[in-house]
């Protein structure tokens, strides 16, 4: 495997006028291997999309540098453009023409022969399992179904790097999972991928490795494992049904406690590593202290959460 | 293929686009084809019986061009709603996002627009020719009014996709469209712009809209007592070229520069 740099961004910054249009970047830095699927993970208006839209050549950058392959996305476009794909937020294709008919036309604006376009139509849908509604119109597909069509648009010449933004915003459940299957095929297959995400539990499931967008600027970078290790910790959330309680409560969570343990009512959540032992220790403690909580749950930390952690803000 | 060469076959497979929209949509885009002929067949009914001509000749021989010349201006609403359309639903980010002409985009979408033009006067025509309507002065000059009346379309689509890419949404378009009415009757089309109110005539005589209409009728050879005593009414003809030729010049520059800030 080789560990030739595929995306490097240094000191991106990028301000709209007006600010209303989106998040800018503020320094953003990102370095992705070839062959390695990045997740950019970060909430509403964390700069996602504008780090893609940059990188892909449809935004031009204030300052900074980037280069995709080696080519600078502000010098040389056209070079770059060749090697990209690129699936957005919502699925870019003509919702009027057929499935086919979309990927043929793609195909011909790559610069594809007429009966090459065809082919590679032909494979794409088989591949996307898009056979059957190959010619019907778009409209009449799934949300699922939509993405896929995108993912195959942008797969017609085999780009380098494929960049797909929140590629399952506004999908059912069903839809996220045909589209990650989807993306998975793509890794497989070789392709290197910067994915942007809201979603800790996409960017886990997809992604080799994640940075952690905030305002503009990466905040985090690792492997997940790395990530959730750094972030800590899974949460223990008590319900109790006397406020008196309470401090009872924190005291006896304080030996398993894994950070700072946060009290909303009477609800106590205590940060904790190791979740099996912590949840047994803990409902051990509260039988003997004679309290019986209204209810007792480990959950996963919340993206909230992950950044509050990151920020050092306590909520 | 060389760069240019790329361009134009880049901008024909976005012009095809369009064309296989029709085909998709038969109901839809037959609908726009006739809805021209639906005004024409509504005004020349509603309009005709009350219009007397000292030649005695009828209503359709000055309402025809007129309906050609505002086919023309709602021509833009199409140009405005496909181009709006691309922008925010993401499809002219993809095409950008491709290693095709950039250009192309535009010129697509412009050829695109200016054959379906051509379908409408055709329909327009042969419709106008079943209802009695003629030229008088030989085919050449036929096909000169035709040019003139694309030469307007062919402005007004820069003005169009300028709009499309200026308003980003469809709401905004509806907006611009109720606005096409008032410049489309405060012209020469349907009535002699001698007819009204001298401020309104003067305005309505200096719409781009009705040095058109005029100068086409000129050239067909119907009668158009609009073709008088001002400056404006005389030099109809004139008018007709310089003012598609001005809005061109204003808005294919704005238009390129619009689509190019669509990356700021």
């Amino acid at each position: 495997m080789t560990t030739e740099r595929v995306i490097e961004a240094a000191g991106v910054r990028k301000n709209y006028k007006g600010g209303t249009e989106g998040a800018g970047l503020n320094g953003f830095d990102l370095e992705v291997t070839a062959g390695t699927v990045t997740g950019l993970l970060g909430p509403n208006g964390a700069g996602k999309t504008t780090a893609v839209r940059i990188l892909s050549t449809l935004l031009e950058m204030d300052s900074g540098t980037a280069t995709i392959a080696g080519h600078d996305v502000r010098k040389q476009g056209g070079e770059v453009r060749r090697r990209i794909g690129l699936v957005g937020q919502y699925a870019a294709v003509d919702e009027i023409l057929t499935g086919r008919q979309n990927l043929v036309m793609f195909g011909r604006l790559n610069h594809l022969g007429r009966a090459k376009a065809v082919n590679k139509a032909d494979e794409l849908l088989e591949r996307f399992s898009l056979t059957e509604a190959a010619g019907q119109a778009v409209s009449k597909y799934s949300g699922g179904m939509r993405r896929r069509l995108d993912l195959a648009a942008s797969l017609i010449v085999a780009p380098r790097v494929l960049f797909v933004d929140e590629p399952t915003t506004g999908l059912d459940p069903a839809g996220r999972i045909e589209v990650w299957s989807a993306v998975r095929q793509l890794v497989d297959g070789g392709t290197t991928v910067l994915l942007t995400t809201q979603y800790l539990e996409e960017a886990d499931q997809l992604a080799n490795r994640i940075s952690m967008l905030k305002e503009g600027k990466v905040v985090a970078e690792g492997t997940p494992d790395e990530l959730k290790t750094q972030l800590g910790s899974d949460w223990l959330d008590l319900v109790l049904t006397d406020p008196a309680d309470v401090p009872r409560v924190v005291e006896l969570a304080g030996p398993f406690a894994d950070g700072e343990i946060r009290v909303h009512d009477v609800r106590v959540s205590v940060p904790v590593k190791d979740r099996t032992k912590a949840l047994v220790a803990m409902a051990n403690s509260l039988h003997e202290a004679r309290i019986e909580p209204e209810d007792l749950t480990l959950r996963r930390p919340t993206l909230d959460e992950v950044f509050l952690h990151l920020t050092g803000a306590a909520a | 293929m060389t760069g240019l060469g790329w361009a134009l076959a880049d901008s024909w497979t976005i012009a095809r686009r369009t064309l296989m929209h029709w085909r998709m949509q038969p109901g839809l885009v037959l609908f726009t084809w006739f809805f021209p002929v639906l005004m024409l067949l509504m005004f020349g009914g509603l309009l005709g019986g009350a219009m007397e001509f000292p030649d005695g000749s009828s209503y359709y021989e000055l309402l025809v061009p007129g309906i050609f010349a505002l086919s023309m201006l709602f021509g833009l609403e199409g140009t405005m709603t496909a181009v709006t359309t691309d922008v925010s639903k993401g499809v002219t980010d993809r095409f950008r996002s491709l290693p095709m002409s950039s250009a192309a985009v535009v010129l697509g979408r412009c050829i695109a627009d200016m054959l379906d033009s051509t379908v409408t006067l055709v329909v327009l025509a042969a419709t106008g020719l079943a209802l009695g309507w003629r030229w008088h002065e030989g085919l050449p000059s036929a096909v000169a009014a035709f040019g003139l009346l694309l030469l307007l379309r062919f402005a007004l689509l820069w003005v169009g996709i300028f709009i499309g890419l200026t308003v980003k949404n469809a709401q905004s378009v509806t907006m611009v469209q109720v606005l096409v009415w008032p410049v489309g009757f405060l012209s020469s089309a349907f009535v002699a712009t001698s007819t009204m109110p001298d401020w309104l005539g003067t305005v309505a005589q200096w719409n781009p809209l009705s040095a058109t209409a005029t100068a086409s009728r000129a050239l067909f050879g119907n009668p158009d007592p609009s073709a008088t005593a001002t400056w404006i009414g005389t030099h109809a003809g004139l008018a007709a070229v310089i003012a598609p030729v001005l809005l061109t010049a204003i808005f294919l520059p704005l238009s390129a520069h619009r689509f190019r800030t669509l990356s700021r």
